[in-house]
């Protein structure tokens, strides 16, 4: 194995001196720069706030047939769960003994949806769909959940702009948060 | 079953083949105890062709060549010592298979019997075409190889590994140890350390959390603090001495040693250099600690001080009164193992245990306690203190603080029951 890393490793030295200087000074000189186009090609992060949701837009409309067509084998026809998540309801449950957390219920940011959809579903064929059906199915589960009207679509902006039910609720951590005496003897 | 998020809860496990090894735990019960107590129970129900005074027939003829197996396997008598995988699950490509701990000795996991946890199913990924992309709040966005990040100076550290999800709060209890608390492993890591990797990047100001991406099918994404990167946090890409299992993230995976499993990002693909977490689904809707007024604690990263007793345990038996050894290990993500008790009495009373070295940060710790059983029903149980002096508390004290919807990072003690014949149970079942 070393005899072959070698000669690419030497190689791939060898092509950053000339390429970049900038980079024989670090302290390894190990690897080569990333180009904006390899990482706006593999940078699917979107934030909280919506950072970096890409242009397009999709319907309520539409995303009911993204929906049927993609979604409800394993989510249920109208997000009721099945093999999948229950994607809808559970709202005034996360007190009770058995707390139902859905997009509608618990999930705190509307973001997240786009960017878990597009990098994680369909399970079978993630990172498929086109950025215009990501917003169109995003939209299709909040009006499920009762957080956008039937004839709304979602871009960038409005998708960012939605505030979440379950938003405030979320808190940092505060443990260790029991204590246990340590008895040793007469416990 | 009307809670859909369960599906691909960590804590489901029934087994049929849990019974079949249970059945070959108490045969191995047997001998022990047989041997313990100079009987020879077991030999009467077996051909004696092979005792003493005979000579066994694998003595009479030459055994396997050489090249029989070139990457070696258990002997087949121990075929029934395999990953705890959950039966009738509704698909399998979100979901957890456990190690069997109660099977296990030392504090080093075998990599075929590590515990596994996958969002996507397990990729199978060339070496040669994987590249891990640093970028973000970096001076120079970089694109490494795998035989670039074998370059860098390289570190092995023993560290334990555990799903945070292991076992939740509510019943059903599972019954054996490895359905308790078998989403937890122990291994030795090697790679780079993260800090020089991120270095080589140069780190600019507001640099505070780092976004790990992993290049399965779910693409796995976990925002960890920028300090437990420039820590211990390694990019591993050997385990126990050779390259990652695919199932552990061949040809690379991050490792936060201490951190709940689902951060360790495997098939690791990018890091993003931030000023904040991404808020990412495994950790909004995910990993997140559901509290009785309806709150719900986030980043929730450490793995608290915990412990449990191996042997005997849950699906084995005690098949004589007399000697046995309790044995069990205990583990704290915020450092080392700093003392174990033991109790045999139903919490009555507790005994130091003896802690086998090496006792290490953040890693298994092996402990012992010598026993005499009496032969009348009995309830044993263990209780780590780590170097925080954090005691691991009872299930009472972590339902009152957390309820039973809290769901992660249950790290309770859990105790056996031993009935008269000898029959190990979960006393909370």
């Amino acid at each position: 194995m070393p005899m072959r890393e070698l000669p690419i490793a030497a190689f791939a030295v060898f092509v950053l001196a000339c390429a970049t200087p900038a980079q024989a000074q670090s302290p390894y000189g190990i690897g080569r720069a990333a180009t904006p186009a390899e990482i706006a090609g593999w940078n699917i992060d979107i934030d909280r706030y919506g950072n970096n949701l890409p242009p397009g837009v999709g319907s309520v409309g539409r995303g009911s047939e993204v929906f049927d067509q993609q979604c409800a084998a394993c989510h249920g026809a109208r997000g009721e769960g099945g093999i999948g998540e229950q994607l809808v309801g559970g709202q005034g449950t996360l007190t009770a003994a058995n707390p139902i957390r859905t997009v509608g219920s618990y999930w705190p940011y509307a973001p997240t949806l786009f960017d878990y959809i597009r990098r994680a579903m369909p399970q079978n064929a993630p990172q498929s769909l086109s950025n215009e059906d990501v917003y169109a199915v995003s939209a299709y589960i909040l009006y499920l959940n009762g957080l956008l009207p039937a004839e709304a679509t979602l871009d960038a902006r409005t998708l960012s702009a939605i505030k979440m039910p379950n938003r405030n609720m979320f808190v940092g951590d505060s443990r260790p948060d029991v204590k246990n005496p340590a008895c040793m003897a007469n416990c | 079953m009307t809670e859909p998020t369960r599906i691909d809860k960590d804590k489901v496990a029934t087994s049929r083949r849990r019974f079949l090894r249970e059945g070959s735990s108490m045969a191995g019960a047997a001998v022990i105890a047989g041997a313990l107590g100079g009987g020879e129970a077991l030999a009467a129900s077996e051909s004696s062709a092979n005792l003493p005074p005979n000579v066994p027939e694998w003595m009479k003829t030459p055994g396997d060549p050489m090249g029989t197996q070139p990457y070696g396997t258990p002997s087949r008598f121990e075929k029934d010592v395999v990953k705890n995988i959950p039966k009738n699950l509704p698909q399998y490509l979100s979901a957890s298979g456990r190690t069997p701990l109660q099977d296990l000795d030392g504090i080093i996991t075998p990599n075929g019997l590590f515990y596994e946890r996958h969002h996507g199913g397990v990729p199978t990924i060339d070496p040669a075409q994987h590249r891990l992309m640093l970028h973000g709040l970096v001076d120079k966005p970089l694109i490494l190889t795998m035989e670039d990040i074998r370059r860098f100076p390289s570190e092995s550290h023993i560290h334990f590994l555990e799903c945070s999800g292991n076992p939740g709060y509510e019943k059903p209890y599972g019954k054996t140890a490895s359905d308790l608390v078998g989403l937890l492993s122990c291994a030795e890591w090697t790679g780079v350390s993260l800090k020089v990797v991120l270095h080589e990047a140069g780190l600019q100001p507001g640099a505070k959390w780092v976004v790990a991406e992993g290049a399965d099918a779910a693409a796995m994404t976990r925002s960890v603090p920028i300090e437990k990167c420039l820590d211990d946090a390694l990019l591993v890409y050997s385990q126990n001495g050779e390259r990652l299992r695919p199932q552990q993230g061949y040809p690379l995976r991050l490792l936060l040693p201490g951190f709940e499993g689902n951060m360790n990002v495997k098939w690791l693909r990018r890091l993003r250099v931030a000023a904040e977490p991404v808020y990412s689904r495994e950790e909004t809707s995910k990993y997140t600690d559901l509290m009785p007024d309806g709150s719900a604690r986030e980043f929730t990263f450490y793995m608290e001080a915990k412990s449990i007793i191996t042997r005997p345990s849950g699906g084995q038996r005690l098949i004589a009164p007399g000697f046995h050894e309790v044995s069990g290990i205990a583990w704290s993500g915020r450092g080392k193992i700093r003392r174990v008790d033991v109790s045999v009495d139903d919490g009555k009373s507790w005994h130091v245990a003896e802690l086998q070295e090496p006792v290490l940060t953040r890693a298994l710790t092996r402990f012992r306690l010598p026993w005499r059983w009496d032969g009348q029903p009995a309830v044993i149980q263990s209780r780590a203190t780590d170097e925080t002096g954090y005691v691991q508390p009872t299930l009472a004290e972590l339902l009152a603080v957390r309820g039973e919807n809290y769901y992660y990072h249950n790290n309770a003690i859990w105790p056996w029951r031993i009935a008269a014949d000898g029959e190990v149970s979960n006393a909370h079942a």
